[in-house]
């Protein structure tokens, strides 16, 4: 078990694939091809009763956008599309787990440096689009101008940690199972594999709610109190 | 001791001892969440919810001992 390198399966070309390039790919598919047949009869006119697929998905839009309302306490709209992604990427990552011989993308530590390196900027862009450049880049200044550098490293720290934590969780309780795994043999690890679907759904939970509450401190009045966890 | 026999130790004790903290802390803010949701069951989605985000918190701590012990032993640059 090597934590913090990653396999290489091939070469396309040059670029080296890495079984995590795979294993990303395949379930950005999968996500795909599950809404597009969810979602390719939107008309009403062309909607069956026994459609189940496009309930589950219209419940799982409708969760995603109360929950960003109730801590953004705003019109979820915008947000909803990359906020949705992020919790769905996620958790079908971390619960690729289950399936024999797949490494979840997210126990690596560069789909976390990704995941958070896209909520990082997004954040940024929507607290601009929300404030303008001028007004969004002073509230860094505030209350005062000495808080500027303290500000600036809550910003960089707080999505590190954002990495950190997905990628220590998921990463962890691979690393657990396996020792389990080894020391004991083939039925015991399962209560932990268990424990790990609820680990995987709660991390996943974790991330979308701390990316949304750092989007609706950026938007929100820029004199308020800045989040910086 | 080599350096490989020192950085087990050191894996061994960041994560043993930076367990502690976080172990303590996520156990009192649990024990306060039960507190308000015993005595206020209607604020309870509010409540779990920023109960969740602030043990993610705590328990960045504890991650943090983790990466620590994993690059002593997987990344260490002065062990071969």
């Amino acid at each position: 078990m090597q934590p913090l390198t990653t396999h290489t399966l091939f070469y396309l070309g040059p670029v080296p694939i890495t079984t995590v390039v795979v294993t990303t790919w395949s379930i950005m598919a999968v996500i795909v091809v599950v809404a597009w047949l969810g979602t390719r009869r939107m008309h009403a006119a062309a909607v069956r009763p026994g459609d189940r697929l496009p309930a589950v998905l219209e419940l799982v839009v409708d969760t995603v956008g109360n929950q960003i309302r109730e801590v953004v306490q705003r019109e979820p709209g915008p947000y909803v599309p990359l906020v949705g992604t992020l919790f769905v990427f996620i958790v079908v990552s971390n619960l690729s787990a289950m399936v024999p011989g797949v490494s979840p993308p997210t126990a690596h530590l560069e789909t976390d440096a990704a995941l958070a390196g896209i909520v990082f900027l997004s954040v940024h862009v929507f607290g601009v689009a929300a404030h303008g450049a001028r007004e969004y880049l002073a509230g860094f200044a505030r209350p005062n101008f000495l808080l500027l550098p303290l500000n600036l490293l809550g910003e960089i720290t707080r999505t590190f940690s954002l990495m950190v934590r997905l990628f220590g969780n998921i990463m962890s309780h691979e690393i657990v199972i396996g020792v389990v795994l080894t020391l004991a043999g083939l039925i015991v690890p399962l209560p932990l594999m268990a424990l790990a679907i609820v680990i995987g759904i709660v991390q996943a939970y974790i991330f979308t709610i701390l990316a949304t509450v750092f989007i609706g401190a950026a938007v929100e009045a820029s004199q308020k109190q800045r989040v910086t966890t | 001791m080599t350096i490989q026999e020192l950085s087990i130790a050191g894996a061994v004790v960041a994560v043993s001892f930076g367990a502690i903290g976080p172990a303590l802390a996520e156990g009192r803010a649990l024990a306060s969440a039960m507190e308000a949701i015993a005595r206020q069951p209607e604020a309870g989605n509010t409540l779990s919810r920023t109960l969740f985000v602030g043990l993610a918190m705590i328990e960045t701590m504890a991650i943090y001992c983790l990466v620590i012990a994993l690059l002593l032993i997987y990344a260490n640059p002065y062990a071969k």
